[in-house]
């Protein structure tokens, strides 16, 4: 039996809890989960015969969120859907975007999940973008019941209405493709030409063949100059027209003046022939283009998701009547009911009642902020405390979020510092060539007017900054291919030149060096068991929104009558005839009397009329294989240290059991800012590692930033890497891979550089016939790349791969 | 050796075919998903007993 299986939780791979034991029954054996959600999860999956997906996903599955109440149900609504939907025949299409597809095995199951719906026309779901399109029959299915199905599978579905921007997209891919294609083809021909008029050059040839085979080449390299070549001489006429000489100018300069070169000695029967050349040129830097632009689709598409932190609908208060609504309906000044649970979805204050909101994604709190009557809350903050009413200050455009959105995009279109400067070098250098070459063309005029074009071809030829402009390119593209398999994505090209020279790493703590989730650490029961503890605590915070209720996610109780939610201080309820209370001490001592010893004043006390039951310590758990990273970093070279918007407590703990010594705890996303300038003022080059929007600032002013990639979409889009998986264990890969990178751009570099210094006055003098120039070019380019192409070998690793599927040898009994 | 001033336009002519037979799997969207489609063939045996899974 080889099904591959994960060392926590059967279904998310997370680490398993110590406390209850959950688990079923798959294939006769017996599997242990995490949590309920998995446990729901898992089964629909095999009732509905799609265990397959347990043997074939090559990532574990993303965790249910617990279900509060169904949230889908206003997509069913004619108003809130007609702007979402497209049409086709009969059919309604949407496109999706799922957050939580990790693996081709996810697409397979929510196709095949989907395919079972009654009504469905067509589902496709694509891996590579985590997009899928449902084309379906409106008279028969609705669209809630769609994104319930998908939810049910514990992916979170968002809607991106009929008309996608992944479709820009994917027609730039396909026609960088059919470019790659006819310059690939194109370069097969001409190269097995040129072989015959090399040896032909050596050996004799027939005039008539040699002519033959000229035309023929010209014929081909036409079209691949035309046509996959065009990409360079758009490029070249906007850089002119824009008045600077940016790298396309050189390249088309080349691989024109080489092919004008060509051509017409093709047509006057004389001279010689680069067509090889030119084609070698374009395909190679069109294929160096078409991965990068690859991994830059990839990462942009997450950035779309943000917006989705914007929940769909609102509760709009009209006088004493609510409405729901679509949020794009909503003014400033309007009044909204927010219901526990819910994101809020426009900035506003509280305009009475008090509440929590849980700003995680904002301002990195691990913890919810209490918010009182007149008190701001923000977008996409999540209101778990009580219902409020808000009024509306800002909507749409004008909200935090969209500003902070609107901020990343332009980062992201800035033009890298490297690349300006390459640009600046490529002009610098294309300068001097054609002085040089109007220089020798006028020299030899003088001196024998007869040999002036050849050496003047001869030199423009040779210093052709092909292996100079391919040096960086190539390396960097081999790099980023090796990381890409490994789950790493470069989203910037300069980033591994920085990460290579970073020699501090500032970590954010709740969601990357910890899981970002409570989990029940210790339960210290008075008077009753562990057990029953457990359980009236899990039936009293049974349908809390309270983050700290998912660390009793885990137990199974039936939730308790008549709960209250007090914000800030806890939760009370009735199990059974007695009345309970769960929460910060001081909110238990007023039920359960004055505080014994036993009862510290941190943690969370569960107590009953004059009796306190438990104290449950709750704390955030590190990611499996964190230390072993932090080692590995200092290894590196790299000084680890930790700013969080934590508490001290909590940060000290975990800088303790990672073995980091500076750690900074409360911290702002404007003092991180600061502590990173500090950092950086004092000459140190800082690599900041974070998954939450109140990084993205943190991540932008850093040297170099990666996203751990379960976290949120927007830091992805902001950070220079992205961990697809989620994994820190891909870091220290990356540091190593960079400082790879960069010395082979050294070494490719000096090559190049030494090249044409060489080659330069021998082409100049006239020692050099254009035909070995363009063999010296062409060989130069090819031990270019070959030497980039070594990044492409995976590095050795300093410590063995994290665990991935493990054989199963024991099914544990529950 | 005359016999090449047939051959090469009959190769380029091949090669033609090869590139509208790429530009037509271009368009139809063959190259857009690599990765499930390879999984879906293995995923659809669903009768085999599953002490005969894949190695």
């Amino acid at each position: 039996m080889t099904q591959p299986a994960y060392a926590g939780c059967f279904h998310c791979g997370e680490p398993l809890p110590d406390h209850p034991r959950i688990g079923l029954v798959i294939d006769g054996r017996e599997q242990r989960v995490c949590c309920l959600g998995c446990r729901a999860a898992a089964e629909l999956i095999c009732d509905a015969g799609l265990g397959d997906y347990y043997r074939f996903r090559t990532a574990a599955a993303p965790r249910p969120e617990p279900s509060a109440d169904d949230v889908w149900a206003t997509y069913d609504r004619p108003d809130v859907q007609a702007p979402l939907l497209g049409r086709e025949g009969d059919a309604a299409v949407v496109n999706l975007l799922i957050e939580g597809l990790r693996c081709a095995a996810c697409s397979w199951l929510i196709g095949e999940r989907l395919g079972r719906l009654p009504g469905i026309v067509r589902a496709s779901v694509n891996p590579a973008t985590a997009r899928a399109q449902v084309a379906f029959d409106p008279r028969r299915l609705g669209l809630a019941a769609v994104l319930r199905a998908i939810a049910a599978l514990g992916y979170r579905p968002h809607v991106l209405g009929a008309a996608d921007t992944l479709a820009v997209a994917t027609r730039e891919r396909r026609r960088a493709l059919k470019r790659l294609a006819v310059a690939g083809f194109g370069m097969m021909q001409v190269m097995m030409i040129a072989v015959a008029l090399y040896i032909g050059a050596v050996d004799g040839m027939d005039p008539v063949i040699r002519e033959y085979l000229r035309i023929i080449s010209l014929v081909v390299t036409t079209p691949v100059l035309v046509y996959a070549g065009q990409p360079f001489f758009a490029g070249a006429y906007a850089a002119l027209r824009a008045r600077h000489v940016g790298m396309d100018v050189p390249v088309a300069l080349g691989i024109g003046l080489a092919f004008a070169a060509s051509a017409w000695n093709t047509l006057v029967h004389s001279g010689d022939v680069y067509f090889d050349s030119v084609v070698m040129f374009i395909f190679l830097l069109l294929l160096g283009r078409y991965v990068e632009m690859v991994a830059r689709h990839r990462a942009g598409s997450t950035a779309e998701a943000l917006l989705r932190l914007v929940p769909a609908t609102a509760l709009r208060m009209a006088g004493a009547v609510r409405e729901r609504v679509p949020v794009s309906a909503l003014a400033a000044g309007d009044r909204v009911l927010v219901p526990v649970g819910e994101c809020f979805p426009a900035d506003g204050v509280l305009a009475g009642g008090a509440t929590e909101a849980d700003e995680a994604l904002l301002t990195g709190e691990s913890l919810p902020v209490a918010k009182a009557a007149g008190a701001s809350v923000i977008a996409g903050a999540l209101n778990c405390g009580a219902p409020v009413e808000v009024e509306l200050t800002a909507v749409g455009q004008s909200t935090v979020l969209a500003g902070i959105v609107r901020l990343l995009e332009r980062a992201q279109t800035e033009r890298p510092r490297i690349a300006r400067l390459a640009d600046r070098a490529a002009a610098w250098f294309v300068g001097r060539v054609l002085i040089g070459a109007a220089l020798v063309a006028v020299l030899w005029l003088i001196v024998d007017p007869s040999r002036a074009f050849e050496a003047t071809l001869a030199v423009l030829v040779v210093t052709c900054p092909c292996a100079l402009s391919l040096a960086t390119p190539t390396a960097i593209t081999a790099a980023t291919a090796t990381l890409a398999r490994a789950g790493l994505l470069v989203t910037r090209p300069d980033a591994l030149e920085e990460l290579a020279r970073a020699d501090t790493v500032l970590f954010d703590k709740t969601g990357t060096l910890s899981l970002g989730r409570p989990r029940l650490e210790r339960v210290a029961a008075f008077g009753i068991s562990e057990e029953q503890a457990l359980a009236l605590a899990a039936a009293l915070e049974r349908g809390s929104a309270h983050p700290l209720a998912q660390a009793f996610e885990t137990v199974a109780a039936a939730p308790a009558e008549d709960p209250s939610a007090h914000p800030g201080l806890g939760v009370e309820g009735r199990v059974g005839t007695v009345r309970y209370r769960i929460g910060t001490a001081a909110f238990v001592a007023t039920l359960a009397g004055p505080r014994p010893a036993a009862a510290a004043e941190s943690g969370v006390h569960l107590g009953s009329a004059g009796r306190w039951l438990a104290r449950f310590e709750i704390g955030d758990a590190l990611r499996p294989g964190a230390a072993g990273v932090v080692r590995e970093l200092e290894a590196l070279g790299l000084a680890p240290t930790i700013a969080s918007g934590d508490h001290a407590d909590a940060v000290a703990q975990a800088a303790g059991a990672l073995g980091i010594h500076r750690w900074h705890a409360r911290q702002l996303p404007a003092d991180k800012l600061a502590l990173l300038r500090r950092l950086r003022a004092g000459g140190a080059h800082v690599l900041a590692v974070g998954d939450g929007i109140n990084d993205a600032p943190t991540l932008r002013a850093a040297s170099v930033s990666l996203a751990l990639g379960t976290g949120s979409e927007l830091a992805q889009a902001s950070a220079d890497l992205v961990a697809l998986r989620g994994e820190l264990s891909t870091l220290p890969l990356a540091v190593r891979t960079a400082r790879r990178t960069t010395a082979i751009i050294r070494q490719n570099l000096v090559w190049a550089a030494g090249y044409n210094l060489v080659a330069l006055p021998l082409a100049a003098f006239g020692w050099v016939p254009p035909w070995l120039a363009s063999v010296g070019m062409s060989a130069s380019s090819l031990l270019v790349v070959l030497n980039a192409l070594r990044l492409a070998r995976r590095p050795r690793p300093l410590v063995p791969d994290p665990p991935r599927p493990i054989p199963v040898r024991e099914a544990r009994a529950t | 050796m005359s016999i090449i001033f047939v051959l090469i336009p009959l190769g380029l002519v091949l090669v033609g075919f090869a590139l509208w037979a790429f530009f037509w799997a271009v368009g139809d969207g063959q190259f857009d998903d690599l990765e499930s489609p390879g999984w879906s063939v293995l995923a659809d045996e669903r009768a085999r007993p599953p002490d005969e899974a894949p190695r």
